[in-house]
């Protein structure tokens, strides 16, 4: 995270928006007001443009209780020693000093009759549209044996930040020739790819400090996002290190020990060293308590992303229920941007252009081993539906996956600016 | 130097002259021009990767880059009618010159030597290609009389494009919603980490570059799909916008 002097400003005027709440809340005076719950992919920027775009038209605030926000995107590549913690760390200040009025808290509940938000500091803030990007939340006794109170010892690091930190020491400090296991998640999940990147991250680092460790991944899938690519680059890069097991085999009949460090597959006991458990998500928990959800994600209409429970609330990004179109940063901004032209053409009668999705998700296999796959949507009447896609090719030169690799941190500075100014 | 100098115009008038008749172009061995740079045949060749952007020779104009004619000594950031980046306009006001040695090292790695330059390229590692380069471009700056009576060399194709695409006038406020699909990758203020800068293009080029991924001329997997999907009017839109932006 790069802290100058902008920056500072900025989130010294956030804390001190924080302090003085009940100023905010005053600041009506007929403003429409938005409120977005949540800072990241899809939250920092709807509530970016729609600052931006309305030119002080709309009063925007944005919960988010973290001061700064780590990307989960690239976080792999910290694991992989490609990218320092504080590279893919960000704070509110610009966001702030453009117009966003960033409030450090936890929304804990939303009154949709009265239309406000609690907070979890106190009070509660007025809306005439919401907008939720709480991303995800795990599911309870998903993984049997697993629940949060064992994220210390069993890792996720699928929030990242000081999850993704430890998981990577815990990596460092397996003995010589020990084990490394993940548990993957089912489908649908944050990030399709972001597991098997995560395994050629750890395999990297792996070959450089510990050559003759393993990895043991068990899936309760039979395929996942990018398959051919990853396996033929673990086969050519971590030849015999990485034992894939899916659902053919068992991969999704497994419970852990925290205590003993023990890790069964469909009824065979294994020790292992650092655990890395993925459980099976759903929306944000504020999503839940807000009655938008329907199962374990929030149902949208795909043409502005409002929920299909409540038309003044919307939701993006991982938590919502679209259609086609893959859980991915990429997906939130893009959906986010979709939004905040409706919200605001809702609000101050501005122009409402149709909607239009994208994503591309890079993955990184080993040093200037870059992937990709991507894909255009549209919005139907019944979803987010897939229009056009590709996706790399296995076999490729060196050349264009390092090309690759060199396009991924080119978005990586393009969407962290486009999020956060 | 006058007498190496005076060798090297023979040279280079040698060549313009050929070009001038549009004749198959015979260089001097290199051992008849000591004291050039390098070999402004093979540099000819290494100009390819720049003449998506720039033009240089008779009736060179700017387009995506600045025309490169006269660029030997030359102010950085300083042809008239182009619009720079602030980092380029601060070399230019810092005093930075084109000379053998600042080209050199802007060409061995643009950013190294101004950081936030929108010039899209990598630089040329190989210091033979550099040395090569810069003896063509020098052709077109000892003085204008050099300049070759042929063609500009690097006129930027466009594909066969529809004048009547190319005319489209675009609307700049669906042009501002839709670049928005763009600035998730392209930095809106233009700068470049690995993904190329999209600001300040003259439309035509924009315009004649999209239609390139559209029809899958051009390359990029990424670009091909993004453009595929856009119509002629969306793409106006997006190129009115984009030139328009600081
Ligand atoms: C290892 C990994 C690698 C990934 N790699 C990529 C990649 O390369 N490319 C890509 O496009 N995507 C990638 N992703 C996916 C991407 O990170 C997510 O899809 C994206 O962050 C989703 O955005 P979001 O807005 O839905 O949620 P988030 O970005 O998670 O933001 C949610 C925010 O809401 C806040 N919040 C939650 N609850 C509350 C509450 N009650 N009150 C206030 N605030 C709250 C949280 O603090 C958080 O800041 C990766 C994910 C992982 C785990």
């Amino acid at each position: 995270m790069k802290l100058d002097r902008r920056t500072f400003l900025g989130t010294a005027t956030a804390a001190t928006a924080a302090l003085s709440a009940p100023m905010a809340f005053a600041a009506g005076h007929g403003k429409p007001n938005v409120v977005v719950v949540g800072g990241g992919a899809g939250g920092a920027t709807a509530a970016r443009y729609i600052a931006k775009d309305s030119a002080g038209e709309i009063n925007v605030t944005l919960i988010e209780p973290s001061r700064a926000y780590y990307t989960c995107f690239f976080s792999n590549l910290y694991i992989g020693g490609f990218r320092n913690i504080d590279d893919i760390g960000h704070t509110y200040g610009t966001l702030a000093s453009t117009g966003v009025n960033v409030l450090h808290d936890w929304a804990v509940g939303v009154d949709r009759d009265a239309k406000t938000v609690s907070l979890a500091g106190g009070g509660s803030v007025p809306y005439d549209k919401l907008i939720l990007s709480p991303g995800i939340d795990f599911v309870d006794g998903a993984v049997e044996g697993w629940d949060m109170s064992a994220q210390n010892a069993m890792p996720h690091a699928y929030k990242a930040g000081s999850q993704t930190e430890l998981l990577k020491s815990q990596i460092m400090a397996m003995p010589a020739g020990g084990t490394f296991a993940m548990v993957a998640p089912p489908n649908p999940y944050r990030c399709p790819p972001g597991p098997y990147e995560r395994v050629s991250m750890v395999a990297h680092l792996l070959k450089a400090h510990n050559p003759t460790a393993k990895i043991i991944v068990a899936d309760p899938k039979e395929k996942f996002s990018k398959m051919a690519l990853f396996q033929e680059g673990w086969a050519d890069h971590y030849g015999g290190m990485i034992d894939w097991i899916g659902s053919g085999f068992g991969g999704g009949e497994v419970s852990v020990d925290p205590s003993a460090m023990t890790l069964t597959i469909d009824g065979e006991v294994t020790k292992v060293d650092v655990c890395n458990v993925i459980p099976a998500m759903k929306a944000g928990q504020i999503a839940h308590s807000a009655g938008v959800t329907d199962g374990n994600w929030a149902p949208v209409n795909a043409a502005d992303m409002s929920s299909k429970a409540d038309a003044d609330i919307y939701v993006l990004g991982d938590s919502s229920q679209q259609g086609d179109m893959p859980k991915s940063g990429f997906s939130a901004n893009s959906q986010a941007k979709v939004c905040a032209n409706a919200v605001r053409g809702a609000l101050t009668g501005s122009k409402v252009f149709p909607a239009k999705f994208s994503n591309t998700c890079w993955s990184l296999i080993d040093t200037d081993n870059g992937v990709k796959v991507g894909a255009t949507y549209e919005a139907t009447e019944a979803k987010i539906a897939k229009v056009d896609g590709f996706i790399s090719q296995t076999g490729e030169s060196a050349e264009v996956r390092k090309a690759t690799y060199e396009e991924s941190e080119g978005w990586y500075a393009g969407i962290t600016a486009d999020m956060f100014g | 130097m006058p007498i190496a100098k005076a060798e090297n115009e023979r040279c280079y008038s040698n060549w313009a002259g050929s070009m001038a008749l549009g004749l198959i172009l015979t260089f001097p061995a290199a051992g008849a021009c000591a004291g050039e740079i390098g070999d402004p045949e093979n540099g000819a060749k290494v100009f390819r990767k720049c003449s998506a952007c720039h033009q240089i020779g008779d009736g060179a104009v700017n387009r995506v880059g600045p025309h490169l004619n006269g660029v030997f000594g030359r102010l950085a950031g300083s042809v008239e009618g182009f619009r720079y980046s602030e980092s380029m306009d601060r070399a230019g006001s810092d005093g930075v010159v084109w000379t053998r040695e600042t080209l050199d090292a802007f060409l061995e790695n643009p950013k190294s030597l101004v950081s936030r330059s929108r010039m899209n390229f990598r630089g040329l590692p190989a210091a033979e290609d550099r040395d090569d380069l810069l003896a063509y471009l020098r052709i077109f700056s000892d003085d204008p009389a050099n300049i070759p009576e042929a063609e500009p060399t690097a006129q930027a194709t466009d594909h066969g494009l529809d004048p009547e695409i190319l005319a489209l006038q675009g609307d700049p406020e669906y042009g501002e919603y839709l670049s928005t699909e763009c600035t998730t990758c392209h930095q809106i203020d233009g700068s470049n980490d690995g993904i190329p800068a999209i600001t300040q293009w003259p439309q035509e080029d924009f315009v004649i570059a999209m239609h390139a991924y559209k029809r899958k001329l051009r390359p990029h997997p990424v670009m091909q799909m993004m453009a595929g999907r856009l119509s002629d009017d969306e793409i106006a839109a997006l190129a009115e916008y984009f030139s328009e932006l600081k």
